[in-house]
């Protein structure tokens, strides 16, 4: 029924047979079972590929790239990285026949800036980094720019904050730049935890240098020594990643004292965290890291001024730092002819949900969500109509179709009183109840809701149960009204982002979705409900 | 047996000694070695680090990855976030209930399994998605869901 997304195509030949493809292939094919690829990659055992003399050979289709010399503990990498993350294993490639058809062509629509290696290069090894420019940037910044003049540069190159707020992140360096006092941190936000988002995960996993090179040059612009890695304590992949190329880096000296024979001296730490959504939020996130509970702090005053330990730090996202090489090697001018006068660059994106192609994208802003959905994500599978779409995380708005043709950059997202947030699409098709959607994300705001602030934990408690309510078919008309007034207090009165942002979803579903709502309201059964009616104490 | 724990904590949050700001993974430590992170435990942690116990418990309960009750043999980490849950967690779920007795939060009988409900595991592309122990797993439906708790179970019995 279903049609296979690649085929793998291996040659069984006497030469094969002595060089161990009956392990080859049985590994591959369980390390396909084991990753649930069955039903879209099909493992073929054809006669030889005419490469001999070299072992068990394996060909991808349609990507054409062959891979020769292939162990069982190879084919189990090529199931892993190719099959299932998408990029070729380089190390065992054979350089021949050009990458076509699905995954290249969908490459071609995109730009990448953020994500131009990852896929492309090892991310264990440094020096395929540096072979493709790496290090260029922090090398010119050090020796031939002064830090106010990298500053500027970042400045004209409209880089906004890709964390969710849009933040000039120029204006942000040179804030803690001015700050007063020696000490200064630049922290990467790597706590990822936006259901539906893996964008960060990606470049910490593809191109850890790349962020390494970046906080170097952020840390040169503001005058910081100390640079910390706050990444979710689930990512252990790419926690091992980073911190390899941590200690790579340090041996070229590319880290630690005295870079580049330079005054310049910085180096980087990696901290894990321990599971709490709030802690991606950059206050809860220096609490944390000063070995407390994430309660967000009261601002004013900010971290530009009074961050970690009290000191001036800078907090930028993953994605937000993953431009700034580049930035620096091409120049604000470049940078500029990508996305909009107000948001230049790219936008990493998630789409997921009911689409053919779920993954990862990278795009320039202004993207209109139309093209986002249906040419890179495929659009929904055959014969399934759109109903709605879910955009920019959990905190995020429930859009109608109608919406499709917003453009996808901060600004216009605002004009419609959306939000880019996380840069997560959730495809939903007719068969998805938004009620029930609405109701799982308020489980999760529950479950997260850190406690500090009575609004917040009062208010998801509540909401948690009106919508148990509702989606029982219990409780009437006006459990919609309570719950607009609910969030509209949370608004108001919420000591962080976290409460103040549950509006977002709330009225956009009850808004856009308002027949559906009315339904449940009026008791009419919705079979995707009943089974999710009664609340679970514990779960998101 | 409490003074065998704190004795084995004690050595592990040796490198930690003093430092205030490394509670978290002093803790991510003593949690991996012991699977959970008993009261004794707390204490210990407090001393060692310098800071009162009553910042340990806190941090503790805080973070959702700490437990303080010994967990099953292999914890099952099931993601309810929206991209999972749209693509069918509670069948999942419903199946995981089926094949071991318990729900989100418990351990089953055997003390085999321990069930957690989690937020977005940053898999979604292969969703719906479990972790067992840190081995994840993509694409669940029900059959599969079941194949794989039978499997582990063998194997790690
Ligand atoms: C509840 C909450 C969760 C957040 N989670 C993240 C996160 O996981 N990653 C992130 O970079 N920013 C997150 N943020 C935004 C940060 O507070 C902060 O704005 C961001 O790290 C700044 O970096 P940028 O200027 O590069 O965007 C979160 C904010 C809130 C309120
Ligand atoms: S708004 Fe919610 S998450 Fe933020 S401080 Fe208050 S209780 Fe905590
Ligand atoms: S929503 Fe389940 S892995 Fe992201």
């Amino acid at each position: 029924m279903k049609i296979a997304r690649a085929h793998v195509l291996v040659g069984v030949d006497d030469e094969a047979r002595l060089a161990g493809v009956d392990e080859v292939l049985a590994v591959l094919r369980g390390a396909i079972a084991e990753l649930g690829l069955e039903g879209e990659v099909r493992v073929v055992e054809t006669g030889t590929l005419g490469i001999s003399g070299r072992g068990v050979a394996i060909a991808v289709y349609p990507d054409g790239v062959y891979y020769a010399g292939v162990t069982p503990a190879d084919a189990r990498t090529i199931a892993e990285e190719h099959l299932w993350k998408g990029r070729p294993v380089e190390r065992l490639r054979l350089p021949t026949a050009a990458p076509v058809a699905r995954p290249g062509e969908i490459l071609g629509r995109q730009t990448r800036v953020v994500l131009a290696n990852c896929g492309v290069i090892d991310p264990e090894e440094i020096d395929e980094y540096i072979a493709v420019g790496g290090y260029e940037a922090l090398a010119r910044a050090v020796t031939e720019m002064t830090p106010e003049a990298v500053i500027d540069e970042v400045k004209r190159s409209g880089l906004r904050g890709r964390g969710g707020a849009g933040f000039p992140t120029g204006v942000k360096w040179s804030a803690v730049r001015l700050a007063s006092g020696p000490e200064k941190y630049v922290i990467c936000n790597a706590d990822e935890g936006e259901p539906g988002t893996f964008k960060d995960r990606l470049i910490l996993e593809g191109d850890p240098h790349k962020l390494i090179e970046a906080m170097a040059i952020a840390a040169y612009a503001v005058g910081a020594r100390t640079g910390i890695v706050y990444v979710r304590g689930e990512y252990k992949l790419s926690i091992a990643r980073i911190s390899r190329a941590i200690a790579q880096a340090r041996e070229y000296g590319l880290l630690g004292p005295r870079i580049l024979d330079t005054a310049f001296s910085f180096d980087i730490e990696v901290r894990p965290g321990a599971g709490a959504y709030v802690c991606g939020e950059e206050t809860a996130l220096i609490e944390s890291l000063e070995g407390k509970r994430g309660w967000p702090r009261i601002r004013p005053p900010y971290p530009v001024t009074h961050g970690l330990w009290g000191k001036p730090t800078v907090v930028n996202n993953v994605e937000t730092l993953a431009n700034v090489p580049e930035i620096l090697r091409r120049g604000a001018a470049w940078y500029r002819t990508l996305g909009t006068p107000t948001c230049p660059g790219t936008k990493v994106y998630t789409i997921l949900g009911h689409v053919r192609f779920p993954g990862l994208v990278e795009v320039p802003m202004g993207t209109p969500l139309r093209t986002l959905v249906y040419e890179l994500g495929g659009g929904l599978p055959e014969g399934r109509a759109l109903k709605g779409l879910l955009i920019g995380g959990a905190a995020g708005a429930f859009l109608p179709p109608a919406a499709l043709d917003v453009r996808m950059d901060f600004d216009s997202l605002a004009e419609r009183a959306a939000v880019l947030g996380s840069g997560a699409i959730l495809v939903m098709d007719e068969t998805t109840c938004i009620v029930d959607m609405l109701g799982s994300v308020l489980r999760f705001f529950r479950h997260e809701s850190c406690g500090q602030c009575v609004p917040c934990r009062a208010g998801t408690d509540a909401l948690v149960r009106l919508m148990a309510a509702l989606q029982a078919g219990e409780g009437g008309e006006r459990i919609l009204s309570q719950m607009v007034e609910i969030v509209d207090a949370m608004r108001l009165a919420s000591l962080c982002p976290l409460g103040q942002s549950v509006a977002l979803p709330v009225c956009t579903a009850v808004d856009g979705f308002r027949d559906e709502f009315l339904a449940h309201a009026r008791g009419n059964p919705c079979p995707r409900c009943w089974a999710n009616a009664h609340p679970r104490e514990g779960a998101p | 047996m409490t003074v065998e724990i704190e004795a084995r904590v004690a050595e592990l949050v040796k490198p930690y000694a003093g430092k205030r700001s490394e509670l978290i993974q002093a803790l991510h430590r003593v949690q991996s070695e012991l699977g959970h992170i008993p009261k004794a435990a707390q204490a210990v942690v407090a001393e060692a680090l310098g800071v009162p116990p009553s910042q340990v418990t806190g941090v503790v309960s805080f973070y959702h990855f700490f437990r303080t009750a010994p967990a099953g043999q292999h914890t099952v980490r099931l993601c309810l976030g929206t991209a999972c849950h749209v693509r069918g967690a509670e069948r999942v779920l419903k199946a995981i209930q089926e094949e071991l007795g318990v729900g989100l939060g418990a351990t089953s009988a055997d003390g085999m399994f321990t069930v957690e409900g989690v937020r977005c595991l940053g898999a979604c592309g292969l969703a719906p998605v479990m972790m067992v122990d840190d081995e994840v797993y993509g694409r669940l439906d029900p059959k599969r869901v079941k194949r794989i708790l039978r499997e582990v179970g063998k194997d790690g019995g």
